[in-house]
């Protein structure tokens, strides 16, 4: 037995933009131990609900973490929505499906992208972000915005998209969905990269639920949840499945990634098949009295808003349970007993994201 | 002209932003932007930078860590601050744990707007940042 080592690992590190610091016990080569130390991004946008009215809290919400800033929003506003008893109209709902799940797509070309490059294949990273700007072009078109957009309000959205658009944004996705065919075949057959991520990071099922995993995570071991079936939004009126995978290694988490960008393509063409005509928002009328708990699958995983209101128009209480967060304890199970080299990699397969985290 | 205006390497590091303007900042990197073949290099290492590009605010825990990565870096180096929240703590200023600006610690050279800022902006900036480089540089070569 070797002696044992203390490397720190951050806060301004390679792997990822963001800050988190790991002190990574050492015996040898093999990690024996991470002690993780957050609070580098805390900002406690949380308390700031006693300074901004419930109504500027949107846009506050939504800069919780701007790579899922739609879905902050749309939990925020369906968490007061509930508290209202709002109801949303059905052409709302379907418009945001429809973002939501560019958001995943959005949001897992990119953890493809720093997946790559944490293996070190610069230009499969390069081809992932280079498909990734198509999605925020279409971003761009529909909302105005490439990562905060702002267009989700509480009693709806606050812009239609019209059928042309809608009908360029499946084809846009179609042709994507045959560039990122080619994209899948180097991620899940190229034989570098499986002798990174095979075996690699192994979670198995008893440890996924007993650190309580969420998202991609929990679902490459064996373990189907997904919110989406909760059926909230527009999901009710959508045939879909959750994507698992059984090895519970990085190699496994990629596949549900990668499967899940084809699903939410696939849930963008039926939601456009099946978008009605309508109004998008309704009017809102009063304040908020009384508390309300909404569970969102973000990509990546999933997420609980609380909200509490005293029927003024400022918020007593805002709380959020990110997905990061939930998956931190599944992360540092994977770290036991890897090599130093694979730290980068077992780190990026939680796809972490520091800044909703701390908040 | 100077060689480090040529090719000038960057040094990204997050105060406290919410991703929006990081993921601004590496999708300069990527194939639509491409800023590399400009010469501009994305580092890891404080050492090798010329450009400090700093996105979100700060906060008290990582003020010595700004701190130090601006002092590793060696002269003449330029701070951008990326976005509203690097600028005056934007939407986050009022929070308990912001501090504010990365002016309040760091003599930032360039301002570059925008929530979050777009890929376009953020090469603008890069670009009054190397004008500003290029000054300094010479200022040190007069002493
Ligand atoms: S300026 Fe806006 S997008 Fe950029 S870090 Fe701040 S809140 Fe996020």
């Amino acid at each position: 037995m070797g002696k044992r080592t203390v490397i720190p690992f951050g806060p301004q590190h390679p792997v990822l933009p963001e800050p988190i610091h790991l002190d990574l016990v050492l015996e040898d080569e093999k990690v024996v131990e991470a002690i993780p130390q957050i609070g580098y991004i805390h900002r406690g946008l949380e308390k700031l609900v006693e300074k901004r009215d419930f109504k500027q809290y949107t846009y506050v919400a939504e800069r919780i973490c701007g790579i899922c800033s739609f879905m902050h929003g749309m939990g925020y506003c369906m968490a007061v929505e509930g508290i209202m008893e709002i109801e949303v109209p059905e052409r709302g709902k379907f418009l945001r499906t429809i973002w939501a799940e560019v958001s995943r797509i959005h949001s897992h070309l990119l953890w493809l992208g720093l997946t790559a490059d944490a293996f070190g294949f610069e230009s499969l990273f390069m081809h992932s972000w280079r498909l990734r700007e198509e999605v925020l072009d279409l971003f761009e078109q529909t909302t105005g915005g490439r990562v905060i957009f702002s267009v989700c309000d509480i009693g709806g959205v606050r812009k239609d998209i019209d059928a042309e658009m809608l009908n360029t944004m499946v084809s846009v996705l179609t042709r994507m969905e045959k560039e990122l065919r080619d994209l899948t075949d180097v991620f899940l057959n190229d034989m570098s990269v499986k002798h990174r991520t095979v075996g690699v990071g192994v979670l198995s099922k008893e440890k996924a639920q007993e650190t309580g995993a969420v998202g991609p995570m929990a679902r490459a071991s064996g373990i189907s949840v997904d919110m989406r079936t909760l059926g909230y939004a527009a999901y009710k009126h959508l045939q879909f499945e959750p994507i698992t995978a059984e090895a519970g290694d990085s190699y496994a988490r990629m596949e549900v990634r990668i499967g899940e960008v084809y699903q939410a393509i696939e849930l963008i063409r039926q939601c456009v098949e099946l978008i009605p005509e309508g109004d998008v928002i309704t009017k809102i009328k009063g304040n908020p009295n009384g508390e309300h708990f909404i569970r969102l699958e973000q990509p990546r995983g999933e997420v609980i808003y609380y909200v509490k209101a005293n029927g003024t128009s400022f918020l007593d209480r805002f709380r959020v349970r990110t997905p990061t967060f939930a998956n931190v304890p599944a992360l540092l199970e994977t770290l036991k007993d890897c090599d130093l080299a694979d730290v980068p990699i077992l780190i990026l397969t939680i796809d972490p994201c520091i800044s909703c985290t701390e908040r | 002209m100077n060689f480090n205006k040529k090719s000038p390497w960057i040094l990204h590091y997050d105060g406290s932003s919410c991703n929006g303007c990081d993921i601004g900042v590496l999708a300069c990197l990527t194939p639509l932007y491409d800023v590399e073949r400009f010469g501009v290099i994305n580092t890891g290492n404080p050492r090798h930078a010329d450009i400090l590009l700093l996105t979100g605010s700060l906060n008290a825990q990582n003020i010595p860590v700004v701190q130090q990565i601006y002092d590793q870096m060696p002269e003449p180096k330029v701070v951008a601050a990326i976005g509203i929240c690097a600028t005056s703590g934007g939407i986050f200023a009022e929070c308990y744990n912001v501090v504010g600006g990365v002016d309040k610690v760091l003599p930032v050279d360039v301002y570059v707007p925008g929530c979050a800022a777009r890929p376009q902006a953020i090469i603008d900036g890069v670009v009054k940042a190397l004008s500003i480089l290029d000054e300094k540089q010479n200022a040190l070569k007069g002493r």
